[in-house]
This record gives structure tokens, C-alpha cells and sequence, in this order.
């Protein structure tokens, strides 16, 4: 299929598009988990390295259906994803960070074992991603996690976010919508790492490491906490910086750096936190006298 | 040969309870993690393989001169990318401006100095003492030796001077000591010195006592040196101590009795147990939140 | 029979007895206020009969159940709505928003309803919408529906966080000083509100306050704590002449 495409699309920039792709189911996952519910993680290339390696000897050893394969793996994710919720949650925010922190380097740790490979990695992943299924998967994604995010349950999510006591108090059971928001959002993640591992054909530990979680929790916060248009621009931004930064080479990691900085001291919410649809709405309409201002943010 | 793997333990855990304090000073003040502090320490033992290979200074001077100059950048650091931030926004902005300023710093010294690993000449190394019972090198003492005046220099510190009165009255309310007539920003600025300082000397003698200095030396041991901060209990300096010494034991322990592949995992293991059993840490103590 | 009873009910945290041996008993429909200096324990009160600490000793029933040891969402959906004396509004979310979370308690759309949009979900979402415009209106907010919750002016954030409580339908609203920070004409808005509000939707209504202006016009029954113990409890008339309760916080009387 992306070879008929190469014939219009440069298969470089073909290549960046399924990246971005990827990246955005990817960050969409960690929205959830971070942004709109509030719940630091700084571990989801930990489920993503799940259901990369998953899927992958699924895939290769079992010569498991691709479809089945993405499926399984993103469903281990979100089973580890239940499983260290459960407990942890109850954790303040910066101990969950470090708790996350801790799991996903351990599963790194144990990502070293015989049949992934160990250290050398995986390779002879069949290539079984392309442009048009990131395409659909990223369009369906995005439309459910925004039917999600507006209904009683997001909006649960967002209150935990903003006062948990309150959001106890309005009946919400935190602990359960916590452990639900770590499970969607690692579901996510574990089917990102399906993508992934089906495209780069090769993977191996250390693609999966702790720079890994902290890339994908910038394209949340640079995007906007809990913003969807936001994650997206995130995602879209910070994969397609290291490629147009090539052109500084060995520098680019540096200005990296300064940009994360410069970002957090004069857009601290992201660029498009503080923004909601209702807003942008409402400036455009500010000519016509206005009389439906009943849509929901 | 268990005292000898308590003491390897012992020597790698006070290179780890040196970083550990400076995490657990910043955090007990301001709340950050601080994860430029990693490259702090690294940036020690390149300043100080610096001043020892190429300008000939002797050992003991150029420990202090990193120290002294990691003074400096974690001075600097506080000010450029986290001053900005104080109370205007979120703590995980901070979060990432402080991992900016680590990839920053990273990259930096990777482009300066390139990614080989280097490593101090031996100054002490080859000298060991037969103690019947263990083996010890010269230089395990030394850094044991050193590490403990450290530490010991900044518990006196904290403790018996009006500076360090002022840290702590600011790690216990930083808006009570301000409004008190303390001045909070040379408390804060002064915290991130000391811990730099004590990284710094870190860095040093790991670069000496495993010979091996490169640019992202910081990052491992950075997290596992937080990972100590958390257990030994975050914002308590005793508990930094004790946190790293016990890591630095427990991994030495781990990769001589059981495996050395997981080594690594160990640390974040113990972790995770510890902040499921008793979040707070060994001697951190429970915030009751005020409803 | 009484909505809430409260037996016994001692707190320690630490070293410190919060609450020493306190009885409580509301009947339906009553307004009753809790009244007692600063520390007294009148926030810990609430906060134990809203399953935020489990008492030490003491037992609590609501309508009639037992619910020492139940968590805090489960009280609120028990029917028990609050609001808190540093005001705990989502603020990034807009006010309109903010009331409809109030509902959440008594809503049952899960996951897969509000995933995939289905038919319940929506008709909820809609009846949840209704509903809050509603509070909203009752309590003057309607207009600032939109509104980012942080936004609001100090009185307007009080009176958002009651809308709020009442969207959770309750049979019981604990308000923790409600009129503070309001000028003189809030108040009597206030106080017409809480008169308004326990006639239309027949709640008994709990209430912490400093203002004794208000808590003296207002409730049908006072209890007055003191370090932790009742120390009074009775008709404002009988508690306004009480011996003790002059000592330790009305001052001498004029």
C-alpha cells in the first residue's frame, strides 16, 4: 500500500506521517492518564515496550494475524496498566511519578530475556504498518477520545484532575476512575508499541527507555494538558523537531533542551491549555448576535 | 568476602547518598525533582578529570574546584529555569524545564568532550590493605572517609549555623519564613549549592574509583540516587544518607548473590516496595492533607 | 426518624483529640448549626460524617444505615452533598460544568456508554445539563454558565460550590461556612436561599458558621463545640444564654 503512495508522497515524509502517527495514538494514551486526570506518569514507554515486544513475538513466533497480534499486545499493556494502578494510585502525585518511573525501568530491565532478544533486540518484525492504517486508527482514535473525554466519565476524570476531595464529594469513586484512566490510556500505549515495533522492523530495549516516557510526556504538556487538539500538535511538533533539527546535527539535542525550558517558562500550560473549542467559537461569532452559546466546552 | 561486598556497598552507597541529599534538599524546599541534578554530578567529575589530566592540578585542589564550580552551575541552573516557574505554574512544568536543562547539559558535555568514556589516572588505586578478615582498598577509605566529613560537615551546617536554620525553617514552610523577613531566594539559591557541591564530590570519586567519566553517567545514577532520596524519605537528610548507603549496599549485595543483569532493576524494586509499603520513606514523615 | 445521628463520635490524629465523645442528632428538615471557636473541630465533624476520616470511637447513621467506614464517594451518593470551607471548585472547568459533575453521584452511564455514545448516556447528559441550568438560575449563576470556575468572584464561587452539592440530589447538605467572606446583603440573600432551598427540596440542611447574626436567625437548633466536645446544644435562644458557651466564644453579652 505505501508503495503506490511513494509515487505521490516522498517516502521520507511518508515515513514522518506514520511516525506522527504513531506518536499520537501514543500520546493519547498518556493524555488521559497525565492530562486529563492528572495522574503523573513518566513510565508509558514502559506499556509501549509491552506492546511492542507482545505483539512482536506474537507476530513472529506464533504467526499470529497482525490485527490479533496489535490487539494482544495492547491489551497486556492495559492489564499492567490495572495491575500497577491498583495499588499505586493511592500514591500522591509526585510518588506516583517515581513509582512509574521505577516500573517502566524495570520492565526494561526484564525486556533483556531470551526469546526478545535480550540487549541486541528483535528484528524481522514483519512490516505490517503502513500509512493508511495509522491513518484510520489514528481518525477513529481521536473520536473516541473525544466522545470519552466530554461524557460523564472524562468529565470525571478532569474534576480528579482539578480537587479529587471534591470530585469524592460529587460521588465519584477516584480510586476506580484512576485505575480506569491508567488502564485506557496504557491500552493506548501497548497499541502504539504494536504499531511501532510492525514498522521500525527492529526494536530493542533501550528504544523503550526513560528519554522514551519523558519525549512522549512533552507532547502532552507542550500540546496542552487534557487538550486533544493539543496532544495532537504536541505529537506532531516534537516528532517532526529532531527531524528539522537534523539540519543542526549534533546540536539539535541541545536546542532541544533549551526549548523544553524557554516552553515551560512562557507557555507553562502547553499551547493549547488554556484554549477550548467554546473560546475560538465564541470570538469568531462575536459579529452575529449569538444565541446558542448552549454547546458544551 | 561479605565485608568486602558490605564495604564495595558501602563505598558506591556514599557516592549515591552524595547525590541523594541534593535531590532531597531541593525537594524539601520547593518541591521539585530536580532532575538536572544528575548532570550536576557529572559535570563534577569532568571538571575535575579536567583539571587533573590537563592542567596537572593535584587531586585533592581539583576536588574542590569541582566542587566549587558545580557551585556555580547548580546556582545557575536554579536560576535560569526554575526561579522563572516558582509559583506561577505547575509542578510539572517545572518537572520539564528541569529535564530540559538536563538534556541541555548532557548533550553540552557530549559535544565538548565527547561520548568516550575517560577516566582519571590512578592515584590511589593500586594500594590495598589485607585486614584479615576483608580487603580495602586505599581508596575506599579515602572516599568512605571523605563522604562521611561531608556529610557530617553538612549536618553541623544544617544545624548549627543561622543559614542552615534558615533551610530548614524554609523546608518546613517556605511562605512563613519568607513573610518571617527570611530571604527565601539566597536560602533556595544556597540549597541547590550545597547539594551541587556534594554531587559534585561524588562525581569525582566515582570517576576515580571506577574510571570511567562520560556524558551521561549522570542520568542512572541520578535516578537510583533519587530513587535512594525517596526511600531514605524525601526532604529528610538523614534519610538521604541512609537511603544511599543502603542502595548502594543492597545493589552491590544483588549483583554478587544473585545476578548482575539485574542489577539495575534492583534499585527501582526496592522503591517501588518501599513507596507501596510506606510512602513517605523510612524517616520522611506523613502529610495529612487539610480537607 | 432522625436523618442523621451521631453517637460517641471521638477523633484522634496522632497525639491530638480533635473531637472527645460527640452526639449529634438532625431531624428531617431542620436547619442546625454547629458553631464553636476556630479548632473546636467543627470541619473535622464534617469531614468524618462525610467518610473523608473514619472516627476513631463513635458510631454515625444516616437515614437510618450505618456509615462509619464508608468512603467518602459512597456517602455522596448516599445522598450526603457538602461544601467545603476553603472553596474546592474544579477551576479549570466552566461553571456549568461544575454543577453537572455534582450529578455525577447519581448518574450510571459507565465506560462503554459514555465510550461509544450510546442512547442512556445521552439522554442522561441531557437531564444532568437540564438540572444544573436550573441550580444554576436558582442561585443566580445562569448568565456565567460558561465561565471558566476560576473566574468567578469570591461570592459567586460559594454560591457556585452549593449549586454544586445539590445536583447530587441530597437529603442532606453540609455546608461549611457558606457566608464567609460575604457582605451584609449576601447574606440575607443567603439566608433566603437555605429557606428556599429546604422548602423546595425538603433537605435538612447542617451548618458551620462564624457569623452569629446568621446561625442565630436561621437554625432551629445550635450545637456549640468546644476543643473537641459539645459543650451546648439546644434552641439559639437557650444557647445564646448559656454560661459556657459565653465563656469560651460568644464573649460577655451586651
Amino acid at each position: 500500500m505505501d508503495a503506490y503512495l511513494t509515487q505521490y508522497i516522498d517516502p521520507y515524509y511518508l515515513r514522518l506521517l506514520v511516525l506522527i502517527g504513531i506518536n499520537i495514538i501514543l500520546a493519547l494514551g498518556l493524555n488521559i492518564i497525565t492530562g486529563v486526570t492528572g495522574q503523573l506518569s513518566m513510565g508509558h514507554a514502559g506499556f509501549m515496550s509491552l506492546g511492542a515486544y507482545t505483539s512482536a513475538i506474537l507476530s513472529m513466533q506464533f504467526a499470529c494475524p497482525f490485527w490479533l497480534a496489535l490487539l494482544a499486545g495492547a491489551f497486556v499493556a492495559a492489564l499492567f496498566g490495572c495491575l500497577i494502578g491498583i495499588p499505586t494510585l493511592r500514591l500522591e502525585g509526585d510518588y506516583l511519578a517515581m513509582v512509574t518511573i521505577g516500573f517502566a525501568e524495570i520492565i526494561r530491565v526484564f525486556l533483556n530475556f531470551e526469546p526478545g532478544g535480550k540487549a541486541v533486540g528483535l528484528a524481522g518484525i514483519p512490516q505490517n504498518t503502513n500509512f493508511v492504517l495509522v491513518l484510520v486508527m489514528v481518525i477513529v482514535i481521536v473520536y473516541l477520545n473525544s466522545k470519552l473525554l466530554n461524557s460523564r466519565i472524562g468529565k470525571a476524570w478532569y474534576s480528579i484532575r482539578e480537587n479529587e476531595i471534591a470530585a469524592e464529594a460529587c460521588g465519584v469513586d477516584t480510586t476506580r476512575l484512576k485505575v480506569m484512566a491508567f488502564t485506557v490510556g496504557s491500552f493506548l500505549g501497548g497499541l502504539g508499541g504494536g504499531l511501532y515495533a510492525h514498522y521500525m522492523f527492529f526494536i530493542r530495549p533501550q528504544d523503550f527507555a526513560f528519554m522514551k516516557s519523558i519525549e512522549l510526556l512533552n507532547m502532552v504538556v507542550l500540546g496542552g494538558m487534557g487538550s486533544i487538539p493539543g496532544t495532537i500538535i504536541g505529537a506532531t511538533i516534537l516528532t517532526l523537531a529532531p527531524e528539522l533539527l537534523r539540519v543542526v546535527a549534533e546540536y539539535r539535542m541541545l536546542f532541544y533542551g533549551a526549548l523544553l525550558v524557554i516552553l515551560m517558562i512562557f507557555r507553562p500550560n502547553g499551547l493549547l491549555g488554556d484554549v477550548r473549542v467554546y473560546d475560538i467559537r465564541k470570538r469568531w461569532g462575536r459579529k452575529e448576535v449569538q444565541a446558542n452559546a448552549d454547546t458544551n466546552p | 568476602m561479605f565485608l568486602e561486598q558490605l564495604l564495595n556497598g558501602l563505598t558506591l552507597g556514599s557516592t549515591y547518598a552524595l547525590i541523594a541529599l541534593g535531590y532531597t534538599m531541593v525537594y524539601g524546599i520547593i518541591q521539585l525533582i530536580n532532575f538536572a541534578h544528575g548532570e550536576v554530578y557529572m559535570i563534577g567529575a569532568f571538571v575535575g578529570l579536567f583539571l587533573v589530566t590537563v592542567l596537572g592540578v593535584n587531586i585533592l585542589v581539583a576536588l574542590v574546584l569541582a566542587m566549587l564550580s558545580c557551585m556555580v552551575v547548580g546556582m545557575l541552573i536554579e536560576r535560569v529555569a526554575y526561579r522563572p516557574l516558582r509559583g506561577k505554574s505547575t509542578r510539572l512544568s517545572a518537572l520539564i524545564s528541569a529535564i530540559g536543562v538536563s538534556i541541555f547539559l548532557q548533550t553540552l558535555l557530549a559535544l565538548l568532550a565527547g561520548t568516550n568514556t575517560r577516566s582519571y589516572p590512578s592515584i590511589f588505586n593500586s594500594q590495598t590493605f589485607d585486614l584479615g578478615f576483608a580487603e580495602v582498598s586505599l581508596l575506599q577509605i579515602i572516599i568512605l572517609v571523605f563522604a562521611a566529613l561531608l556529610m557530617i560537615g553538612l549536618q553541623i551546617m544544617i544545624h548549627k549555623t543561622r543559614i542552615g536554620k534558615a533551610m530548614r525553617a524554609s523546608s518546613q514552610d517556605l511562605e512563613a519564613s519568607y513573610l518571617m523577613g527570611i530571604n527565601v531566594n539566597r536560602v533556595i539559591s544556597f540549597t541547590f549549592a550545597i547539594g551541587s557541591a556534594l554531587a559534585a564530590a561524588g562525581g569525582v570519586m566515582v570517576g576515580i574509583y571506577y574510571n570511567a567519566v562520560w556524558p551521561y553517567m549522570g542520568m542512572m545514577a541520578g535516578l537510583k540516587a533519587f530513587a535512594a532520596a525517596v526511600m531514605g524519605g524525601i526532604g529528610s537528610i538523614p534519610g538521604a544518607m541512609i537511603g544511599g548507603l543502603t542502595l548502594g549496599v543492597l545493589e552491590i549485595m544483588g549483583v554478587a548473590y544473585l545476578t548482575s543483569s539485574y542489577k539495575d532493576a534492583i534499585a527501582f524494586g526496592m522503591l517501588i516496595l518501599v513507596l507501596l509499603i510506606r510512602p513517605q520513606g523510612l524517616l520522611g514523615k506523613k502529610i495529612t492533607k487539610k480537607v | 426518624m432522625p436523618i442523621l445521628t451521631l453517637d460517641g463520635i471521638s477523633q484522634e490524629f496522632g497525639g491530638l483529640r480533635a473531637l472527645d465523645g460527640v452526639d449529634l442528632m438532625v431531624e428531617e428538615q431542620q436547619i442546625y448549626g454547629i458553631i464553636g471557636p476556630n479548632g473546636a473541630g467543627k470541619t473535622t465533624l464534617f469531614n468524618i460524617i462525610t467518610g473523608i476520616y473514619d472516627p476513631t470511637e463513635g458510631t454515625i447513621e444516616f437515614l437510618g444505615q450505618a456509615i462509619n467506614g464508608a468512603k467518602a464517594y459512597q456517602v455522596a451518593q448516599m445522598g450526603v452533598g457538602r461544601t467545603f470551607q476553603n472553596i474546592r471548585l474544579f477551576q479549570k472547568l466552566s461553571v456549568l460544568d461544575n454543577v453537572r459533575m455534582g450529578a455525577y453521584g447519581v448518574t450510571r452511564s459507565g465506560f462503554w456508554s459514555s465510550l461509544l455514545g450510546l442512547p442512556r448516556s445521552q439522554r442522561e447528559a441531557q437531564e444532568v445539563t437540564a438540572r444544573a441550568e436550573e441550580l444554576l438560575d436558582k442561585v443566580g449563576l445562569l448568565d456565567k454558565k460558561m465561565e471558566y470556575a476560576v473566574n468567578l468572584a469570591y461570592g459567586e464561587q460559594r454560591r457556585l460550590e452549593i449549586a454544586r452539592a445539590l445536583a447530587l440530589k441530597p437529603t442532606l447538605l453540609l455546608l461549611d461556612e457558606p457566608a464567609a467572606g460575604m457582605n451584609a446583603k449576601e447574606k440575607v440573600e443567603l439566608m433566603e436561599l437555605i429557606y428556599q432551598l429546604r422548602e423546595q427540596m425538603k433537605l435538612t440542611i447542617l451548618l458551620v458558621e462564624h457569623d452569629m447574626n446568621l446561625v442565630m436567625n436561621i437554625c432551629e437548633r445550635i450545637a456549640v463545640l468546644d476543643y473537641g466536645r459539645k459543650i451546648a446544644d439546644g434552641p439559639p435562644q437557650e444557647v445564646k444564654s448559656d454560661k459556657r458557651v459565653i465563656e469560651s466564644y460568644l464573649g460577655a453579652e451586651a
